[in-house]
């Protein structure tokens, strides 16, 4: 017999590649648990502030 | 709200199957109550703890007590036990003393999560590569050898130095850098990373720039190997960086040492001229590559997903973001070295490939808000509540805001007037909807912080209060206010008056904007049948949506049908067959072949476009469509190809091989000629797949028959990221690669039957004639001429390169600026199949967020006409960027025009508003008798 599917996702990792993914997760209708091992998402994107001054992650 | 943030957080261990995990993790503690702590920043204030500490940004000092970073997210600090004297040792506890909001927690202890999930998605990320102990580049022992990591604060305009270039350690002014790449990539020796890691070619060009825009007057040199600036616009920036005079050298560089007195770094490289030469720099910057870092490995261990010898996860070119374990995905830089855009591309893709499993529980574990009905508040005399924020002592320990709240309480039609120690914290808000209602405001005003963070939060609460929620206005009295005037206190309140002052002025003319949003047509339209256009086509179906999938030619594939193997070695024709099996079988999947759309109109959720086939045509109507109208081969009488039977393309080789033709069979000597079309002034940019698939080639004729001689002349050499092995394999093989340059390229002579190629060999400093049985051409991807007609169609932009314009480089790569419509493929950029699939995936998640809603809520901020001032000049429809004006007649007065607004598409950019010469359109919230009143207000001051 087939147990129940659960509609979230857990994503690892709060980078810009997790954050994307958790993003369109979201607004496509999932849940979604974004765990992050750091104190605060946002992964290496956060470091190179000429490609990104305005360091947005959109959340 | 349907995004739960686990920090501090790791995996332990997954249980159960697709659909159905159990996963447990961990989560450290903070040590701080994420629900009282306001991030004041007080505790980081007075922690006397400090340490320097290695991250990503190079080293720094930092507090027990810190935030990660200024705009972290979430913005709560938190403690680190492993400097903080009160968890070491049992000392200090000054935090915990300071803090207002009572949210230091000492006694915070791990605790495990138990989750239920569908499916899981994998984005660890990477680390750099650590380049000390390695004594060649001497990092770490001489302070002016520094990792590219660390350049990028010095450059910052916001850095230690406000972005002048100063030598680590004596503080020196820089004039002559050098950059060395592959410092940790490609380098099984020093660093066993046999693989390129793909993004530090345009790191170092993008950081050389910049510090030459910085200082015009520096001297800037990169040492390389190969220049891999092989992505979109990629090319455009190296050969500006060759214009502005940055120095490039082909060269592996060894043994750096100080300078004789000690001023610098010295180092022997080999010149163009093939000369050795010994050179001083100031300061030193390594390329560092990227690696797995640990974290990634005990992942894939507690997951259970495999990982390659790179440490990267393994995934199948068909299925780029599937790991070994089903329902399990990776992204990013987990499943090998890429750059961002490529990252945000698969972090779509496996969104999309995460749910396939799960369509039928979509919406089954999301909430959504309720707010309850609105006031209307047309009639009303304007009643304005001025909430002013304290922000701890961000703002109240500079601006006087018991002045300030004295001074708002006279200002007209304010009727409310209270101060808050953070307006933003939840009984701050649970407290002004009550004083909303009971006091009847209709207009709010609050002066706290920066409405980019803040503002969605009180809008929130004055929906929940039952008001509209454009009846608000926020002033920015700490940004604006305290920090930039902290040194004068007097002058940051009167500042704060005037901001409060204009902010209220506006607010009384605020008017409820209604809401607006669009009805979505659950159906998509796909354009383009080849890998990118199938693989979007089929994500979309699965995903239960139906789909029309246009192709120009007679059968699906399209330049797929072409190639037969990947760079890993899989098939490509099965997978091909695999996706026009399964899409001429699946019941959402209209197939129409030998079309062409010829009409389109209407906007994100109701587009309707036009097909046409043979003699007939169909109309569709369509929520989004997906732009893969693909690439095709250049081709052009270079090299003698139309004068020899033995030069052939490399898509003509392939076939030939394939078919056993006897020159191919029978021949001796082959010569690859890389870049022919691509890289060259008429086409100033790298086809990316070219030199993969020239080494692949290269390989299997080397292993037919290891006696042959086998030539590869190229310009650089990019077999990006983990491809760097089959360069390695056609090395060890025997192939023999012989670099040219644009000013020298290779010449094909042809007489009678006999073919042979000369070219200039940097090793003997001679011409090298080669005699050859076969000469391949590896020939430049160009876009699709077709485009042109469907970006009229669609008005989507087209690159000067002619592949069409995603919305934003980096963080929407697979979106169009166009609300809607999304690309894949090489319609954007030449890319290999893998990358094709992948970003077709990220297309089908990005679609399915619009798709996958009814109706799209849009923001209320639009243009509207005027219809008694609008004498339909048409003036604003060449300023508006989004195409949302449009010039109609008006019903019964037969000769006068005016024009129309599509609210779909506009975006209250307010670029109409500005140009029109007679008050014809305004935007709403932001209306001239709105602006001017705030700006009366500026000018104005009320005693």
């Amino acid at each position: 017999m087939l147990k129940e599917k659960s509609g979230a996702v857990l994503v690892v990792g709060g980078g810009i590649a997790g954050m994307q993914a958790a993003l369109d997760l979201a607004n496509g209708g999932f849940f979604v648990y974004l765990a992050e091992r750091s104190g605060a998402i946002g992964g290496s994107m956060t470091h190179w502030d000429k490609v990104f001054p305005s360091n947005e992650c959109s959340l | 709200m349907n995004i739960e943030i686990l920090t501090l957080t790791e995996v332990e261990r997954v249980e159960g199957e697709v659909g159905d995990f159990v996963v447990t993790l961990r989560e450290s503690p903070r040590y701080v109550d994420m629900d009282k702590c306001i991030a004041c920043g007080e505790c980081a204030r007075v922690c006397p703890a400090e340490s320097a500490l290695e991250s990503h940004g190079g080293i720094a000092p930092r507090k027990a007590a810190y935030l990660k970073y200024p705009q972290a997210v979430p913005l709560k600090y938190q403690i680190d036990p492993q400097i903080c004297l009160y968890l070491r040792e049992g000392r200090c506890g000054a935090c915990e003393k300071v803090c207002p909001a009572g949210a230091i927690r000492f006694d915070d202890t791990s605790r495990i999560i138990s989750l239920e999930v569908g499916s899981i998605i994998l984005a660890p990320g990477f680390h750099p590569f650590d380049p000390s102990g390695i004594r060649t580049w001497g990092y770490g022992l001489f302070p002016h050898v520094i990792r590219s990591v660390d350049l990028e604060p010095m450059l910052s305009a916001s850095g230690p130095s406000g972005g002048r270039l100063l030598r680590p350690g004596d503080g020196k002014k820089v004039r002559k850098i050098a950059f060395l790449q592959c410092v940790g990539s490609r380098d099984y020796n020093k660093a066993s990373h046999g693989y390129c890691s793909s993004v530090c070619c345009m790191s170092a060009l993008k950081e050389a720039m910049i510090a030459r825009e910085q200082d015009p007057d520096l001297e800037v040199s990169i040492f390389f190997l190969d220049m891999r600036t092989f992505g979109k616009g990629f090319e455009r920036t190296y050969e500006r960086a060759r214009e502005k005079g940055i120095r490039f050298y082909r060269c592996r560089v060894y043994s750096l040492e100080p300078s004789e007195r000690n001023d610098g770094i010295t180092f022997r490289y080999i010149t163009d001229q093939g000369k050795q030469a010994e050179e001083s720099f100031d300061l030193v910057v390594l390329s560092v590559g990227m690696e797995a870092h640990a974290g990634c490995r005990s992942l894939a261990e507690r997951t259970g997903v495999e990982l390659n010898g790179n440490g990267f996860a393994v995934t199948s070119s068909f299925a780029p973001t599937a790991t070994s374990r089903p329902g399990i995905y990776a992204c990013g830089t987990f499943s090998g070295p890429k750059d961002i855009p490529q990252s945000v591309v698969e972090g779509s893709a496996a969104a999309a490939a995460a749910t396939m499993a799960l369509m039928d529980v979509r919406y089954s574990r999301t909430r959504q808000k309720d707010f309850p009905l609105e006031e209307d508040t047309g009639i009303q005399e304007p009643r304005v509540g001025v909430f002013i924020c304290h922000c701890g002592s961000n703002i109240a320990g500079v601006v006087d805001v018991a002045d300030v709240a004295d001074y708002a309480a006279g200002l007209p039609s304010v009727v409310h007037v209270e101060r808050n120690l953070f307006t933003c914290s939840q009984d701050s808000q649970d407290a002004m909807r009550r004083t909303i209602r009971e006091k009847s405001l209709n207009r709010v005003v609050v002066a706290a912080c920066t409405p980019r963070t803040h503002e969605p939060l009180f809008r929130e609460t004055l929906k929940a209060s039952g008001l509209n929620e454009n009846l608000f206005e926020m002033a920015n009295i700490r940004n604006q206010g305290a920090w930039v005037h902290a040194a004068c206190p007097e002058a940051a309140t009167a500042k704060a008056r005037d901001l409060v002052r204009m902010a209220t002025a506006k607010a009384g003319l605020l008017e409820a904007l209604p809401p607006v949003s669009v009805g979505v047509i659950p159906q998509a339209l796909v354009i383009g049948g080849g890998v990118a256009g199938m693989v979007s086509a089929l994500g979309l179906a699965d995903q239960g949506f139906s789909v029309h999938l246009v192709e120009k030619s007679s059968q699906l594939g399209g330049n797929a049908r072409h190639l037969s193997r990947t760079w890993k070695n899989e098939s490509i024709p099965g997978f091909v067959e695999q996706c026009s099996r399964r899409i001429r079988d699946h019941e959402h999947i209209t197939v129409h072949l030998k079309s062409t759309v010829i009409h389109a109109e209407g906007a994100v959720g109701h587009f309707r476009s036009t097909i046409r086939k043979h003699a007939g045509s169909t109309t569709v109507d369509h929520g989004v469509a997906v732009i893969a109208t693909g690439g095709e081969a250049y081709k052009s009488d270079v090299y003698g190809y139309e004068h020899s039977q033995k030069v052939l393309t490399a898509l003509e080789f392939d076939k030939l091989h394939l078919v056993g033709d006897e020159r191919v069979r029978y021949g001796q000597s082959f010569v690859f000629i890389q870049c022919v079309g691509s890289r060259e002034p008429a086409r100033p940019y790298c086809s990316k797949v070219c030199c993969t698939h020239s080494i692949q080639s290269a390989i299997v004729l080397k292993e037919e028959d290891p006696s042959r001689s086998v030539y590869i002349l190229y310009r650089d050499i990019r077999a990006y990221g983990q491809r760097e092995e089959l360069y390695k394999r056609a090395r060890d093989l025997g192939v023999v690669f012989i670099n040219y340059e644009l000013h020298e390229k290779p010449n094909v002579l042809i007489q009678d039957d006999e073919v042979s190629v000369v070219v200039w060999d940097h090793v003997l400093h001679e011409p090298l004639r080669i005699p050859a049985d076969v000469v391949i051409l590896a020939t430049a991807i160009v876009s699709n001429p077709d485009i042109a007609d469907l970006a009229r169609l669609y008005k989507i932009p087209v690159d000067a390169d002619g592949f069409v314009q995603e919305a934003h480089a980096k963080l929407r790569p697979v979106d169009f600026a166009t609300d809607g419509l999304f690309l894949a493929g090489l319609a954007h950029y030449p890319k290999p199949i893998e990358e094709s699939v992948v970003q077709a995936q990220a297309a089908v998640a990005r679609a399915v967020t619009v798709l996958s809603n009814g109706r799209i809520l849009l923001d209320s901020v639009k243009a509207r006409v005027n219809p008694a001032t609008c004498d339909g000049c048409a003036l604003c429809l060449d300023v508006c960027p989004y195409h949302a004006i449009t010039l109609e007649n008006v019903p019964g007065e037969e000769d006068r025009k005016i024009i129309a607004v599509h609210t779909a598409r506009c975006k209250g950019c307010g670029a109409c508003q500005a140009t029109c010469p007679k008050d014809g359109v305004e935007v709403g919230g932001f209306t001239y008798r709105q602006l001017s009143a705030q700006v009366d207000a500026a000018l104005n001051a009320i005693a």
